[in-house]
């Protein structure tokens, strides 16, 4: 093979590396997004539940943990993507 | 003019139930990771099988982590429940990423079964505890394990006939 095809040849692979890690931090970053706005509104609206009614505080945090625990797993979606195409 | 305290300076007095939602998470995990660590075997053997359960031991461990996190800033005050939340997020995040840093070169771990294991065995977890959650309309301390005695409206009768 010339020195010119091999050149050729090694950029492509690298241009394709580039890209997998390009689209691999764009999919965990654009993922993380939307959970962050969740987790914040939800956390937000929990609070001022538990500030309103203090003896439903209780009720109020477990559903609170469950809905924040809910979104994560959007987040953690984009992660599993994330490392499938970086290190699979 | 009334004077109303400010809602984020408040916070919460008694027992923390996301603990308990916590634990009864685990416990729920270590009840179906033979199963799960059995799949993982049969399609990606040893290797697999050592991914699933090191998968099922993150996830246990974030909602641990997110349990304490959340109890321990809530008892400061509400202000710092919601900086918990946001940044024990971020946080967490960062921690499942260096978890799977540290072991993406090693010959026991497959990135297939270990991703699978972390979106799955969270999503499965999350639904089968509120789905409990639902039926006890309250933390898993407050479900009633014995049945109370029922009155009816025969009851109030001869009740009120004796007054």
């Amino acid at each position: 093979m010339s020195i010119a095809a091999q050149v050729l040849a090694q950029s492509a692979d690298d241009l394709k590396n580039a890209a997998a890690a390009e689209g691999a931090g764009f999919a965990y970053g654009l993922a993380a997004i939307g959970p962050g706005i969740g987790i914040g509104y939800l956390v937000g609206q929990a609070v001022q539940a538990m500030a309103r009614q203090p003896e439903s505080a209780g009720q109020v945090q477990t559903t609170m943990f469950l809905g924040v625990a809910f979104t994560e797993a959007l987040a953690l979606i984009g992660f599993v993507v994330f490392i499938l195409l970086k290190f699979a | 003019m009334t004077e109303y305290p400010n809602a984020a300076m408040q916070r919460l007095e008694g027992p923390a139930p996301v603990i308990d939602i916590a634990k009864d998470l685990v416990r729920r995990a270590l009840l179906i990771a033979p199963v799960a660590i059995g799949i993982g075997a049969v399609f990606w053997q040893t290797a697999g099988a050592a991914s699933v359960a090191y998968g099922l031991v993150i996830v246990m461990a974030n909602f641990m982590l997110a349990a304490a996190l959340l109890s321990w800033a809530g008892k400061i005050s509400f202000a710092a429940m919601g900086g918990a939340a946001m940044f024990g997020f971020l946080l967490r995040l960062g921690l499942i990423f260096v978890a799977v840093l540290l072991v993406k070169d090693e010959s026991w771990v497959e990135m297939l079964p270990l991703g699978l294991t972390l979106i799955t065995a969270h999503l499965v977890l999350l639904f089968w505890e509120m789905r409990y959650v639902s039926a006890t309309l309250a933390h898993p301390g407050l479900k009633p394990t014995t049945r109370l005695p029922i009155h009816t409206a025969a009851d109030n009768t001869e009740t009120q006939g004796a007054a």
